[in-house]
């Protein structure tokens, strides 16, 4: 029993690293904008894409394309909430939800238009390679993955909690007003949010392309994991998405092991209810926040 | 005559079809202390807000230190050192005292922002002794002593209080006011926007009263106090 339960163990804390990455993206953008981003999904979408023809049409292995990724996702998310969202939503939060399925909408019909709904995986010279941890296989693009995820989230953690940019981010979320009187220019900084939102999603899609595949509706199976995740960690927490990512890959791995691939993600929203019936603000989450 | 430090003239503006402001005229000398008073919705707050950039004006001119900032984005006016200590504070509750402090001098320099710290810690010590404490959990009267500090923070040539001494216990508020003229001798400009009406003619060179979005009077606060009419028409006492 063990020999099994180990592997899936391992697996499910890689998978979860990478959850972890995409919903610390999500749970900044609520944090800071108070919007759940319902393009989420469509933008790592484009992000897979992104990293898929880097590496067809010029070589560049996913590992490599990860600065130029997390810098294009970067532009795309700035520009993308300072030129189009925050212009069509005249402040209102109810109109930035629009405006952002509107977007998820027009991103996944123009991918299916450009590239059709095949789904397309690249082959590395380490796609199949796996090694040995602690007597178990773990594929090795899992094992970069998980320590990559890590290490991007890390280093979001260092700017939020560290930097004047994170110090104004961190304030702008909670006081938008006082930002202003200080100087700070709150459009600027919501784009920048979002943009570092965007980033996460460039960087998880680096990690994730190695071992796994893109289609233009990837994106869907992600963000409801990643809103599950946002909502079990409490929203807007860092912790609670870095944690709740953990877990919930754990959950889907176990699940998969005992119940069969199609059935794993069950466990997934049996906790996500309990969560919500006995500790609704979420693990991490203050009430009334 | 001088160039006055901060010149309003024409004012006009208001939130949608409510016309709050209707051409206000003010100004504010370097190195002046100036009282603008006035009962609860007589337009002060949106007056302040409007000279900070923070609500568009309809029509009129502002001018601070020579320069028209009529259309100036909020960030440029602090940047020019007009600064305000907002109503109800609007400190960063989930932020350290440090970092609301830090965050005054978002726009200026690295070295000017630990030379400002210093100088606001020695200004407000019992700030110094809670900087790694939320700022959320701080009391009220710590709460304004940090936005009075957030300000200074941000180097400013002109200090405009929005009702410093709201929700303060009135040890507090003496306190308050004591403090706010001990800068004033230091050489700073201020405008203090205040229902508190004998403890702001008290320290304030000259003072203006804005009604129903208009100024009614201007003059030395002994005119004002001097005269019965004035005061129980706009100040209720």
């Amino acid at each position: 029993m063990l020999s099994i339960l180990f592997p899936s163990l391992l697996n499910g804390v890689a998978t979860g690293a990478i959850y972890a990455l995409i919903a610390l993206g999500l749970t900044l953008i609520y944090g800071v904008l108070h919007i759940v981003n319902f393009a989420h999904g469509a933008a790592l979408m484009v992000a897979l894409y992104g990293v898929y023809f880097l590496f067809t049409a010029w070589h560049v292995d996913p590992y490599l394309a990860l600065p130029i990724m997390i810098v294009a996702m970067f532009c795309f998310g700035y520009g993308l909430q300072r030129f189009v969202i925050g212009r069509a939503s005249h402040g209102k939060d109810e109109y930035i939800l629009l405006v952002t399925l509107g977007i998820a909408i027009i991103l996944e019909n123009l991918a299916l238009a450009l590239f059709r709904s095949d789904t397309h995986s690249i082959d590395t010279a380490y796609t199949l390679a796996t090694v040995d941890v602690f007597g178990a296989l773990i594929a090795l693009p899992k094992l970069i993955a998980f320590f990559g995820a890590l290490a991007v989230s890390s280093a979001l953690l260092l700017l939020i909690g560290r930097t004047q940019l994170g110090r104004a981010i961190r304030a702008v979320a909670r006081e938008k007003q006082g930002a202003r009187v200080v100087g700070i220019d709150v459009e600027h900084i919501y784009a920048m949010s979002f943009g570092i939102g965007m980033a996460c999603l460039g960087a998880a899609a680096c990690f994730l392309l190695p071992a796994y595949y893109v289609n233009p509706l990837v994106g869907n199976g992600f963000v409801l994991i990643a809103f599950t995740i946002v909502v079990l960690g409490g929203m807007g927490s860092f912790a609670g998405a870095l944690i709740g990512g953990l877990i919930v890959g754990v959950v889907e791995s176990l699940g998969g092991l005992w119940l069969g691939e199609s059935l794993g993600q069950i466990g997934i929203f049996v906790i996500f209810i309990a969560v919500l019936l006995f500790r609704p603000q979420g693990l991490f989450g203050q009430k009334g926040a | 005559m001088t160039e006055p430090l901060l010149a309003i003239a024409g004012l006009r503006g208001g939130y949608g079809a409510v016309e709050v402001l209707r051409g206000v005229d003010l100004r504010v000398d370097a190195g002046e202390i100036v009282a603008l008073l006035g009962s609860n919705g007589a337009g002060k707050s949106t007056l302040i807000n409007m000279v900070c950039g923070l609500i568009a004006k309809s029509a009129g001119q502002v001018s601070f230190a020579g320069r028209d900032i009529s259309r100036a984005r909020s960030a440029g006016i602090v940047a020019a050192g007009l600064i305000q200590v907002p109503e109800g504070r609007r400190i960063f509750p989930n932020l350290t005292v440090r970092e609301n402090l830090e965050l005054g001098a978002y726009l200026r320099g690295r070295a000017q922002q630990a030379q400002n710290l210093d100088r606001v810690m020695s200004i407000f010590p019992r700030l110094s002794e809670r900087t790694r404490q939320l700022a959320g959990t701080l009391s009220g009267g710590e709460q304004q002593m940090l936005a009075l500090g957030r300000a200074l923070m941000s180097e400013p040539r002109l200090l405009i209080l929005d009702e410093p001494s709201l929700g303060l216990s009135p040890l507090l508020v003496e306190e308050m006011f004591a403090m706010i003229g001990e800068l004033h001798r230091q050489g700073l400009s201020i405008l203090l926007v205040e229902q508190n009406v004998p403890l702001s003619l008290d320290i304030a060179q000259r003072a203006y009263v804005l009604e129903n979005g208009e100024i009614r009077f201007t003059g030395l606060p002994a005119e004002l106090l001097a005269s019965p009419e004035l005061k129980r028409a706009y100040l209720g006492i």
